[in-house]
């Protein structure tokens, strides 16, 4: 019984919900139940996780701020003193409002619009309006404190320039929560000061899970996108692989250039992404440089439970899952080039952006992906999807025919949750 | 070109630009820009701060060419058609060379189950010249949408 029950209070058994064991089989209420996503915010985003929250050169003066979310919740986030970041729940203490209703700017301290009560960079509650009241009448009663009211503070720490959160005291430092692997894969795709060049929302009709598993999933890369297979951005005859943190959590897919097995396989299958008679009219868009000097033309990488750093040739950016709803979330797309890029290379970056984003060649065909799941599988709650490519384990494969990652990411969802 | 009919003969532009999206006669799209062109969708906030990638950035009408062969050909999407409501050009600048013009726009989608939803309001910022033919083409077309947010997916062009 334990096993089924979510401390948040709420009894799977009692909500006709099971789930069997192992890691190959997800029962497919767990994207369509209204408390799965409420216990997912307890659980997940407001549990020990770390979150994205900005990038580091999105906020580069004191008083610099940015909002965005953890899960559902809003935060803001802010360079205080000496340069340090701070971040806390966007939620006035007094009576719950939005402290700060812009995307982004710069303030000196945040005042809350409904009541003016005003709080310093750090979110600490430093003055109530009419506290005293007016000519002796009214005011606050005078045992107030206002060190004991505001909003949720989170633990902050950056890593390659990517700020996170945690509302968790339990949360490991974040280089110990990633994984040397997983930090050695993130640094080498940001080990230079960034620029952003562009910053687009994709609205996916489906709970933001499948998304997640989405990004994980190697399998289906080169079979749903043709432009992936037919330009030989990521083939399974591609040498390549996966690397997993131990817990599964997070991970890093890679693609190299050169061939390790023969050519035909998806000629052989049939298989519609290998296209021969599909060819462009101006393939230039596609020319790639080596910048990593590592022959990795593509590389995925996961941050449970909500970010991706994506390289696909010399296209970098940055996605972030936002849940709205049960069935449905925003993908964040933030577009980087690097400082000192040159014209040309700069100029390339934004050419192959034509692969990503909402209308990316590639991306495109996973904005309605989910929506498909979400609505073929809209009346079978207790049926199960079966991820069993690659065998029943969550772990690092030299292969990318494996739903290893996805597994990799239901092995955490079921640890944080408790099923 | 006088002011009446410059305007008159970008209007029968964006007409017919218009009509050829929403009537799926994509293949004309190209050949509504010169061979040289630009054509880019992004939003008014990545504009208003100069950022330089789009949702499409195309710099050659072969690149418009590879967008509806590949929507015709490669890519996965589901059945939708658009209708472009496009209002009156406004002219900025009109020289011997050609003109520039701000141009709002609205499109209307309709998805395969008759679902409708406006799916896009803004701006076009149009660079606009004769070809070898007298044939007003566009030199650059930014697409300036209003909202940051695309739902789903941008296939057919706007």
């Amino acid at each position: 019984m334990a096993d089924n029950v979510i401390d948040t209070g709420m009894d799977l058994s009692a909500r006709g919900h099971a789930w069997p064991p192992g890691l190959t089989r997800v029962p497919y209420w767990v994207y369509q139940d209204p408390e799965i996503l409420r216990a997912e915010q307890k659980k997940i985003f407001e549990g020990p996780v770390w979150n994205f929250l900005a990038l580091d050169v999105e906020i580069p003066q004191r008083g610099d701020y940015r909002t965005n979310f953890m899960g559902e919740m809003p935060v803001v986030v802010v360079r205080g003193e000496h340069g340090k970041i701070h971040a806390f729940e966007n939620r006035c203490a007094h009576r719950g409002a939005l402290i700060a209703i812009e995307d982004s700017g710069n303030v000196k301290d945040f005042v809350c619009a409904y009541h003016a009560w005003r709080y310093d960079l750090q979110g600490n509650l430093c003055s109530i309006a009419f506290q005293r009241g007016v000519n002796g009448k009214g005011g606050m009663p005078d045992g107030f404190r206002m060190a004991a009211h505001g909003p949720r503070k989170l633990r902050v720490e950056t890593v390659g320039g990517l700020v996170f959160g945690t509302l968790s005291p339990d949360a490991p430092s974040l280089e110990a929560y990633l994984g040397d692997t997983i930090v050695a894969r993130l640094r080498r795709v940001l080990g230079k000061p960034v620029e952003i060049i562009g910053r687009f929302t994709q609205a996916m009709p489906n709970n933001w899970k499948l998304y997640a598993e989405n990004v994980k999933d190697t399998y289906h890369a080169s079979l749903l996108h043709l432009f992936f297979t037919t330009f030989r951005i990521t083939r399974f005859s591609q040498a390549g692989g996966i690397m997993l943190s131990a817990d599964g959590a997070h991970h890093a897919s890679a693609t190299i250039a050169k061939l390790e097995a023969s050519d035909s396989v998806y000629k052989d299958q049939e298989i519609r992404s290998d296209s021969a008679e599909f060819q462009l009219h101006d393939p230039s868009f596609l020319d790639a440089v080596d910048e990593f000097g590592d022959g990795i033309q593509l590389q995925i990488l996961t941050v449970f439970p909500s970010v991706v750093l994506q390289q696909v040739h010399n296209c970098i950016a940055v996605r972030q899952i936002v849940p709205r709803g049960v069935d449905g979330m925003d993908l964040h797309w933030i577009y980087l080039g690097f400082v000192g890029d040159s014209p040309e290379m700069r100029r390339r970056r934004v050419r192959q952006a034509n692969l990503v984003g909402p209308a990316g060649y590639v991306s495109l065909e996973d904005g309605c992906i989910g929506g498909f799941v979400q609505r073929g599988a809209a009346t079978a709650a207790d049926e199960l999807s079966v991820i069993e490519m690659g065998g029943a384990t969550a772990e690092s494969q030299m292969t990318r025919a494996t739903e290893a990652a996805v597994r990799g990411f239901w092995q955490a969802y079921r640890a944080h949750m408790g099923i | 070109m006088s002011a009446p009919d410059t305007l008159f003969r970008l209007a029968a532009l964006n007409t017919a630009y218009a009509l050829a999206i929403d009537a799926d006669r994509l293949e004309a799209w190209p050949e509504f820009f010169l061979e040289s062109c630009l054509y880019k969708i992004t939003t008014a906030e990545n504009h208003r701060r100069g950022y330089e990638a789009g949702v499409i950035y195309a710099d050659s009408r072969a690149m418009l060419l590879d967008r509806v062969t590949a929507l015709r050909r490669a890519n996965i999407y589901e059945r939708q058609a658009y209708r472009h409501i496009i209002g009156m050009p406004s002219i900025q600048v009109e020289t011997a060379e050609g003109v520039t013009a701000e141009t709002p726009f609205l499109v209307v989608r309709t998805m395969r189950d008759g679902q409708m939803d406006i799916f896009a309001s803004g701006l076009y910022l149009d660079r606009v010249r004769a070809d070898a033919t007298g044939a007003l083409r566009f030199a650059e077309r930014l697409v300036i949408c209003d909202s940051p947010r695309f739902d789903t997916l941008l296939a057919i062009p706007l």
